[in-house]
């Protein structure tokens, strides 16, 4: 698999990343915010976590209006496959590739700690190698991870299988952590190629560090 | 010419801060207060080219995020 990992001023998990997928066997390469066009045959691009731009105005507002966000919209919108994590995920509700916004935590605290999340649909080609209501365990870390979307849109997004992960306890029971809306964790878009989450599973790939769950998060986008 | 935007969370949505300065100006003893919302300006210096449909436009492609925010903004000589 060739794998694009963005990287905008304050990026700061582009080599994580990058490690990751690397042990995991694929192509990884590093591309620069101002980029005009994504390598050819990409088959997944990963907008990575950290502090795109200092996080002014408001976690990844900026982030998307680099020039190579275009690139992106323009992938996503012809099927491909991108995975935001963390700030990516905020980059990619700002930019409108998934519903939804992310505000500050409810305790307006930074997060960072490791975490339970409960797996809730598996029908996608990022969470296919977990179970559903699987319990996985990774870390977290943010200030703004407090989801956020109306009614109306959650319905829609629950009957479409569009909420991936809630962050739980030990034993799956749902547990509000930051604030967010039925204790979301991580979302796609109503065709799901497009994939946001808070937790870093590009942090989990060592069991020697705590947990290697990220790795069958990473590898479902293999098949 | 001044533009004078002021951005904050929609009616409905939890405004965090605001809450936690509604807790803290209770604990100092303030009554009276029902709500307390946070929210921030935004003070643009422009030309007198700028019009109130571009400035309606820049809030709403950046500096607003119009999924969670409110915005008025008002143009002052």
């Amino acid at each position: 698999m060739n794998v694009a990992i963005l990287r905008f001023p304050g990026t700061n998990c582009e080599f994580d990343t990058e490690y990751a997928f690397e042990k995991l066997g694929h192509t990884t390469q590093i591309i620069w915010h101002n980029d005009k066009a994504l390598p050819e045959n990409v088959d997944l691009v990963v907008v990575p976590g950290g502090f795109s731009y200092g996080d002014y105005l408001r976690s990844g507002s900026i982030a998307r209006f680099a020039p190579v966000m275009q690139e992106v919209s323009k992938f996503a919108a012809n099927g491909g496959k991108v995975l935001g994590i963390c700030n990516g995920f905020q980059i990619l509700t700002e930019a409108g590739l998934l519903p939804g916004a992310l505000k500050r935590n409810t305790n307006l605290h930074f997060i960072s700690k490791y975490q339970h999340l409960k797996v809730v649909s598996t029908d996608n080609s990022f969470l296919n190698k977990c179970q559903k209501d699987e319990v996985i365990h990774i870390p977290i870390a943010h200030a703004d991870g407090n989801y956020y979307v109306d009614n109306e849109d959650l319905t829609k997004m629950k009957e479409n299988g569009q909420i991936l992960l809630k962050y739980c306890d030990p034993n799956g029971k749902e547990k509000s952590i930051n604030g967010s809306v039925e204790s979301i964790a991580g979302v796609c878009n109503e065709t799901k190629n497009v994939f946001g989450l808070m937790p870093h599973p590009e942090r989990a790939i060592e069991l020697l560090l705590g947990s290697d769950d990220g790795v069958k998060m990473l590898k479902g986008f293999e098949s | 010419m001044k533009a004078i935007v002021n951005v904050y969370l929609k009616q409905g949505v939890l405004d965090p801060q605001g809450k936690a300065a509604h807790h803290a100006l209770g604990s100092l003893g303030f009554k009276g207060i029902n709500d307390v919302r946070i929210g921030k300006q935004i003070v643009l210096d422009v030309d007198s080219s700028v019009t109130s449909e571009m400035i309606k436009e820049m809030c709403e492609t950046l500096l607003a995020n119009t999924v969670i925010e409110d915005y008025d903004f008002e143009l002052k000589p």
